[in-house]
């Protein structure tokens, strides 16, 4: 009973209390305890899945229990981390194809039947392993070949439960590597299930059909009738599961009908969920395959106003980047337009309809961008328009402040107006204050037409702007506010900080000498408290850049009052400029309201009551169009791209749009501050492809390192201490850098001979670095002109991460521009960016960067790319494995302190640890811990030791530790919650390898 | 909450024709008020659909699986990707070890000893996965909690709702 509970509702912290307990139950005589206790571990194992790390082997004997219940609970296990990594398992696939052999083959006692099916939820759970085992490899999948037909052919009965079976196996079957055979009778199967009567082996047939259909799309050809009458079913979820395989098989030639299907039932649809999905949905097909500009704007226009304001903000952003960026024809860029201006001025013509705000805020930035493609409409008309819309009561905020951008780039290519005049009358004094300040703003600007017409230049939307994101021309003013005795300004992460070092009560930071020269730079303010001094240590790494950052929040108001009154700053318009484009891409309100649909866009309804069958005929031939001529999986869906007309244009537009999307009232908050540590976060996209890359890379050259270093040994001996040096790290390979096993790789063999005149291209340490503890240089990566190298510094207050760039070619190269990207668990101290402004011919350059870490983890990626121009653009990527050991430094202090520290901190984390034979000494597991993992000894007391250490900049973890019986007891403490979890399983680990 | 995704059935619920709530196991953890409201939306959405539709039905990101059992409904939440039909077995087979266990199992059985009823799908079901699929050791399992239960009858005599 207490272990049911345990799997039940156990608490994370409890774990380690418990968990030797339930390590013995694994022993117990009795299955049903064994069972739960099983059970138990996997509940664990799915909530910390660290704690219960050393105990893999128990479940291997679990899985080899001689009580079936036992194993089958060990299963659970097994899915769960074959899920998360396929690649260490497979050597069990024997043992689990042999288990579902006998399960199927009725070896099971009787009590395991299930209405004398062998115990079907083992058999499907171990064809769940299986389907992940056998995904893409050969060689697995070939031993599962014959137990699945044998499942296939076993599972004949007419039962619920079989049919349960055999939809599992066909799905297995298509998921692993395909076998012909197999296939043929999956089919089969699935043909059954579509033409049940059965309403859910159907609906189970459908599903089936939709996750084969990639494969084999002919299959679909075969049931395209029954597809057909599932379309019209009653029952909602057979309908949207056809729609799901109709997505599924949409191309060029059957979108039309396609979509107009979803929309159908788009609007019968009540429920969130359900419209959301699928509005995802259509808007894709649109986008893809749309077959002309009309019918593309007509479909938007459907999606936009039934999905009204619950459809997802990346649909109208990615329907305005098409129509900005265009596509490669500029006469059809501008028809679409064209097209799209029309067809909003139609529907804004009807005076009482109602329209969801996203649509509004769509079609107010189209009229804004491109009303003047239209020549035969008069602005005066669209502004009259737009005018009336302001004034509704539906219309929230942000809409009419999308609205009212389009007034002022309308009004900027119009001579006068009456209506802006009117608008700026009545905005003038609105009680919105966005409103209000837009109004002024357009009547500041319409005095110069001028400056208006290059604030706001026609079609420049998705064209660059440089904008000084430094905002250097403000240095002048900065130095002048700080000779006046201003404090300078502290970036985010530092105030944090100090407010974090204030709260606590205690202070190990040294005193530095580098807080005197910050303190007089700052005049003498004093703001600064004692207890606020370890501070004072990053201060003077990026005093410079600090200074630098205070001037973007104390300038702009000073700018922003220049700005109504006597003209502006070039640049800072420039910015302002750019600030208005963000808000067209803005949206992020959801605020109800449902609009009918437009009479523009409908269709002619396809099916008729009438002559139904003949209807469905025609139909079926309208949808499965290009899938009967041509079979093949490259017309399908996803993997056609000659049809796809709307493409993307690069990828760096992408980056630049997302990161305009910024909410526009920042720009009135007059905090830009932030903008600073923006850059381009293509993480997302790129870091998949970028790690495959690295990994083909790494292949294709690792084996001519191989071979390089088989015929360099004997030369090895011959040359200088310093390539003997490099040998040798060579051949000691850290473990650190388990992804970059590439050392330094000589160019030719010519080359080594002239070993002098070559040392320039092999990095090393400046001697101030080279005196701190350090990694091995690792090459990053390399091209034809340039090789990257990386040594890890570990600095006391940071991790040093040292890039040398070496130029290969006989040329300078110029305007090389290093680049870090954002990561989820690190943060680089100053920009993330360094360029270099010329590398010599042959020559190395060197960079550097300071990283924390920022959120607990024991081991991330931080990746980032080189630019340079040799010829062309070229761009190479490269990743730096970062652990959490990287950022852990011992920690000095006193008993004393340690004590009173002890008591102030509330997470803590237990657990004890066999002590194997090598160190059963206390003082032999303290050196280990002091030795692997840089934790200070701070005392030890007959068989009791403190230690600290601390993750930078400063979050101290303190650690107690007991010896008994062989038992090493380890107790955490720490302000950070993840910090002792995280620690103790770095314990664990040196604590096993030692 | 990780759990919340790893959990194969994400609850289940036992309903009566008149829209009572007779018996709910959660696998997933919510607040109270969210469970009550996700309570009343399913028993409403079920209640109304057409004797001649399936068992599925789409709601959310989940899928509801139920069948009836004379005035009883019983309502699984699992994934998309999860078998269907498995789980209307899963409900099958509780159902006949609440058959086993009270022999003829009805409503009221379930109204007055609902502790046995969360005992039997606590033995059948753990933490929202397959546990016990042998009907004779579950139900045997019970009955040994019961020998040592003393007090049976206090509990009989106590009306459930």
């Amino acid at each position: 009973m207490a272990l049911t509970i345990v799997s039940q509702i156990f608490p994370r912290e409890m774990i380690p209390a418990v968990l030797p307990l339930i390590e013995d139950k694994l022993q117990h005589s009795k299955e049903i305890i064994r069972r739960k206790a099983v059970q138990a571990l996997y509940k664990f194992y799915l909530i910390a899945p660290n704690q219960v790390q050393h105990i893999h082997d128990k479940f291997r004997k679990a899985l080899c229990d001689r009580d079936a219940g036992v194993m089958a609970a060990s299963l659970h296990i097994y899915l769960q981390m074959i899920k998360e990594s396929s690649s260490g398992y497979k050597d069990l696939t024997g043992s689990f194809v042999a288990i579902l052999k006998q399960v199927v083959g009725g070896k099971l006692p009787i009590d395991f039947n299930y209405h004398s099916v062998p115990a079907p939820w083992l058999q499907i759970q171990l064809l769940r392993i299986l389907r992940l085992l056998g995904k893409d490899d050969p060689r697995t999948s070939e031993l599962m070949y014959e137990v699945l037909d044998e499942s296939l052919r076993r599972a004949e009965i007419n039962h619920n439960i079989t049919y349960a079976i055999l939809s599992e196996c066909v799905q297995t079957i298509y998921t692993i590597y395909p076998n012909s055979e197999l296939l043929e009778k999956a089919a089969k199967c699935i043909g059954k299930f579509v033409l049940s009567p059965k309403i859910n082996l159907k609906y189970l047939g459908l599903k089936a059909l939709t996750y084969v259909i990639h494969q084999d799309p002919n299959l679909a050809l075969q049931h395209q009738m029954t597809i057909i009458e599932c379309l019209d079913h009653p029952d909602p979820i057979v309908k949207r599961e056809t729609l799901e395989l109709l997505y599924r098989i949409t191309n060029g030639q059957n979108v039309i009908v396609i979509v107009q299907k979803m929309l159908d039932y788009l609007k019968e649809s009540k429920e969130e969920y359900a419209i959301i999905n699928l509005v995802g949905k259509i808007a894709e097909l649109a986008e893809k395959y749309a077959p002309n500009n009309e019918w593309f704007i007509q479909t938007m226009n459907a999606v936009f106003s039934v999905g009204g304001d619950l459809v997802h903000t990346d649909i109208p952003n990615n329907f305005l980047r098409l129509l900005a960026e265009g596509f490669d024809d500029g006469k059809e860029d501008d028809k679409l337009r064209v097209y799209a201006v029309k067809s909003y001025l139609a529907l804004l013509e009807e005076d009482d309809a109602l329209y969801p705000q996203k649509f509004l805020q769509v079609m107010s930035w189209v009229l804004g961008e491109y009303s003047s493609l239209v020549t035969d409409v008069d602005p005066e008309v669209i502004l009259t328009k737009l005018h009336s819309l302001l004034r509704k009561t539906f219309v929230t905020s942000e809409t009419k402040v999308w609205i009212m951008a389009t007034v002022t780039k309308i009004a900027s290519r119009t001579s006068c107006s009456k209506a802006v005049d009117e608008i700026i009358q009545e905005f003038s004094n609105s009680l919105d204050t966005c409103m209000r300040q837009y109004a002024f703003e357009l009547k500041n600007l319409c005095k110069d037409k001028e400056l208006m017409k290059n604030l706001l230049p026609f079609d420049a939307s998705c064209s660059d702007m440089v904008v000084d994101a430094s905002l250097s021309f403000l240095d002048g003013f900065v130095a002048e506010g700080l000779g006046r005795g201003a404090a300078p300004y502290k970036p985010h992460h530092q105030r944090q900080e100090e407010k974090l070092s204030q709260e606590k009560a205690l202070n190990f930071e040294p005193y530095r000498l580098s807080f005197a020269s910050s303190v007089s730079s700052s005049g003498i303010t004093g703001r600064q408290s004692p207890t606020g001094l370890s501070v004072g240590s990053d201060t003077s790494v990026n005093s410079a850049e600090t200074g630098h950052k205070e001037t973007s929040t104390l300038k702009l108001e000073g700018v922003r009052k220049l700005w109504g009154k006597e003209g502006y700053l070039p640049k800072k318009e420039s910015k302002e400029g750019k600030e208005k484009e963000p808000q067209t891409a803005s949206c992020s309100t959801l605020s109800t309201g449902q609009v009918g649909d437009p009479p523009a866009l409908r269709f002619d309804q396809v099916a008729s009551i009438s002559e139904e069958d003949k209807e469905k005929q025609q139909l079926a031939s309208t949808l499965f169009i290009g899938l009967g001529s041509n079979a093949g999986v490259s017309l399908m869906g996803k993997a056609e791209t000659a049809t796809q007309k709307f493409k993307r244009r690069s990828k760096i537009n992408e980056i630049q749009h997302s990161e305009e999307v910024s909410d526009f009232r920042n720009s009135a908050a007059a905090d830009f501050g932030p903008l600073l540590d923006t850059r381009p976060i293509n993480m997302e996209d790129s870091e998949g492809s970028l790690h495959t890359r690295l990994r083909k890379a790494s292949l294709s050259s690792s084996d001519i390192v191989e071979d390089n270093l088989a015929f360099e040994m004997p030369q090895s001996l011959r040359k200088s201490g310093l390539e003997e040096r490099l040998s040798e790290n060579r051949l000691s390979q850290s473990s650190l850098f388990a992804d970059s096993n590439i050392e330094i790789f000589q160019p030719s063999p010519s080359a080594q001979c002239e070993s002098a005149s070559k040392t320039p291209l092999i990095p090393s340490l400046p001697e101030e670095l080279e005196e701190l503890t350090h990694s091995e240089i690792v090459q990053l990566c390399q091209s034809d002109a340039l090789a990257l190298y990386l040594c890890k510094v570990w600095t006391d207050d940071s991790l040093l991460l040292t890039v040398f760039v070496s130029n290969k070619t006989t040329a300078v190269l110029n305007a090389v521009n290093l680049v870090f990207e954002e990561a989820e668990h690190f943060q680089i101290l100053e920009s993330p960016s360094y360029q270099f402004p010329a590398i010599e011919a042959e020559s190395v350059e060197r960079c550097q960067k300071y990283v924390w870490m920022d959120k607990i983890c024991t081991q991330g990626v931080l990746s980032g790319s080189v630019n340079y121009q040799l010829e062309m653009e070229t761009r190479l990527d490269f990743s730096v494995t970062l652990s959490l050991m990287d950022f852990i430094r011992p920690m000095q202090m006193t008993t004393e302190d340690f004590g009173k520290l002890w008591l102030s901190l509330s997470n803590d984390v237990k657990q004890n640890i066999k002590m194997s034979s090598s160190q059963d000494t206390l003082s032999a597991a303290l050196n280990t811990l002091q030795q692997k993992l840089k934790l200070h000894i701070v005392d030890v007391i007959g068989n009791e030791g403190i230690l600290a250490c601390q993750l930078l900049p400063s979050v101290p973890c303190l650690l107690h530790c007991r010896t008994h019986s062989r038992m090493l007891a380890l107790w955490f403490r720490s302000p950070c919650s993840a910090l002792p979890d995280s620690l103790l399983y770095q314990c664990q680990k040196v604590m096993e390898e030692s | 909450s990780t759990i919340c995704q790893l959990a194969e059935i994400h609850f289940i619920l036992l309903f009566s024709r008149q829209g009572k709530l007779r018996l709910q196991k959660w696998y997933t953890t919510l607040p109270d008020k969210e469970k009550k409201k996700i309570i009343r939306e399913i028993v409403q959405i079920i209640l109304s659909r057409n004797q001649k539709t399936s068992s599925f039905v789409d709601w959310k990101d989940l899928k509801l699986v139920y069948k009836r059992y004379a005035s009883l409904y019983f309502c699984c939440a699992i994934e998309d990707q999860d078998n269907e039909l498995l789980t209307l077995e899963v409900v099958h087979r509780y159902v006949e070890l609440l058959d086993r266990y009270f022999g003829n199992v009805c409503e009221l059985d379930i109204i007055f000893n609902f502790e046995k009823a969360y005992f039997i799908l606590d033995e059948f079901i753990i933490g929202g996965e397959v546990q016990e699929t042998s009907k004779r050791s579950a139900v045997k399992a019970i009955e040994d909690s019961d020998m040592l239960q003393e007090t049976v009858e206090e509990y009989m005599n106590k009306p459930a709702f």
